[in-house]
């Protein structure tokens, strides 16, 4: 399955905590979000759709 | 709980001393400060003073150098308090010691950020929220940081301090909104700095995507704070809108111009029945005590800390000029006069 993970192609992902995985290690202060909307950590084994946009995000510096 | 002086204070911006392209002067700072820094202002402050002289952030970078006297004044430090003159921060129904929040963004590396936040005496931070592989990538300013999760939060952690999430780099509201709903998720907080900009060269916030963004989030039970323009009718737009304060800028951020427009910023402070809180354009610490003694509720600032060119020294002095400016406000300041008026008595002169 083909999907966007944070602006880039990926391949492999079918569920959103597998997204997550591919990214981070981190759990903690991650947010994921699928074509714009949250989606809550209980809901990370959530199948995935070809062609979804998927944000992996956490904390950074800023003001 | 204001002063009755407020409409007197509102209506004369102070003289506003700028210390735009002078350099630290770390030295001196070190020497003036050590006799009577901490003093007044902590005895004006209660709240402040006593609860950070336990952990004794406030002279951190006087401490650096001057670590001796500086443990020992904070020590006997509340004893010197006013007892019942209080003056805690309460937003939201939330409590703060410390009227400075301080951005993270532009900390050359965590170590230093963390002694910055300890010397500053804040006890809410702000972040972004990011890509996790974007952080991944070489670290632009510095900073060394293989793991996203092992950064910043690491830091706000460890530092004991809130943290208050922001939308920094939303263009419209629906962005902000979505960045909002993430950040409530990744950091279990409904506090949200709502930042909705208008183009890449100012950074100036766009009212109307910032507004409807506060109605929505309010909606959605976001303790909502909006940076905003220095505009008391759009200010008071965002209060009617359920926002929990206030953030007008001071200038555009990352300008250290100062307090571009101290009369409006005393209409909003007037008129405003939520904490006014000046975000952005602070450049130095008399900015701060400026924007306080105009009768805002606290000073948000990032960038005249973090790349200051002693950060550290720098959170400490904002830490004071906001303490000084509050006490300053609190105190009432003597109305402006023409002519002059002696505080010598002319009564009782020689003959000479």
């Amino acid at each position: 399955m083909k999907i966007q993970l944070n602006g880039r192609a990926h391949d492999g992902a079918t569920t959103v905590a597998d997204a997550v995985a591919a990214v981070t290690e981190a759990r903690r202060g991650i947010a994921a979000a699928v074509n714009g909307e949250v989606v809550p950590k209980s809901e990370w084994d959530r199948p995935l759709a070809d062609g979804d946009a998927v944000e992996i995000l956490t904390a950074t510096q800023g003001g | 709980m204001e002063p009755q002086t407020l409409g007197r204070i509102g209506t004369e911006p102070g003289p506003g001393p700028h210390g735009d392209g002078i350099a630290p002067r770390t030295g001196t700072l070190d020497r003036a400060d050590a006799a009577t820094g901490t003093g007044p202002l902590s005895r004006t402050d209660p709240a402040t003073g006593s609860s950070r002289a336990g952990t004794a952030p406030g002279t951190g970078s006087l401490g650096r150098t001057d670590s001796a006297t500086g443990s020992s004044r904070a020590g006997t430090a509340p004893e010197s308090h006013a007892p019942g003159r209080t003056d805690a921060l309460t937003i939201a129904g939330r409590t703060f010691g410390s009227r400075l929040i301080l951005g993270t963004g532009g900390a050359a590396n965590h170590a230093q950020l963390a002694e910055a936040i300890t010397a500053s005496g804040t006890e809410l931070v702000t972040v972004a929220l990011r890509r996790v592989d974007a952080q991944q990538g070489p670290a632009s300013e510095g900073g060394q940081r293989k793991y996203p999760t092992g950064s910043i939060l690491d830091v706000i952690e460890q530092c004991g301090v809130g943290i208050l999430p922001n939308t920094a780099g939303c263009f419209t509201a629906e962005q902000a909104v979505r960045t909002a709903r993430l950040a409530r998720e990744a950091f279990g907080t409904d506090w949200i700095k709502l930042e909705v900009i208008g183009d890449e060269d100012t950074l100036l916030p766009d009212p109307v995507e910032l507004l409807d963004a506060a109605e929505t989030l309010v909606g959605e039970g976001f303790t909502v704070l909006p940076y905003t323009n220095d505009d008391p009718i759009l200010a008071r737009h965002l209060e009617t809108a359920g926002c929990a304060a206030v953030m007008p800028l001071a200038a555009p951020i990352g300008t250290g111009l100062g307090v571009r427009n101290p009369h409006n910023l005393a209409l909003i402070c007037e008129q405003a029945g939520v904490p006014v809180i000046c975000d952005a354009g602070i450049g130095t610490a008399s900015d701060a005590a400026l924007a306080m003694e105009l009768g805002c509720s606290a000073v948000l600032l990032a960038t005249a800390v973090t790349r200051a060119a002693d950060p550290v020294l720098m959170a400490a002095a904002m830490r004071d000029a906001v303490t000084a400016g509050r006490a300053a406000r609190l105190a009432g300041r003597i109305p402006k006069r023409h002519l002059a008026k002696a505080s010598s008595a002319f009564e009782g002169m020689a003959d000479l």
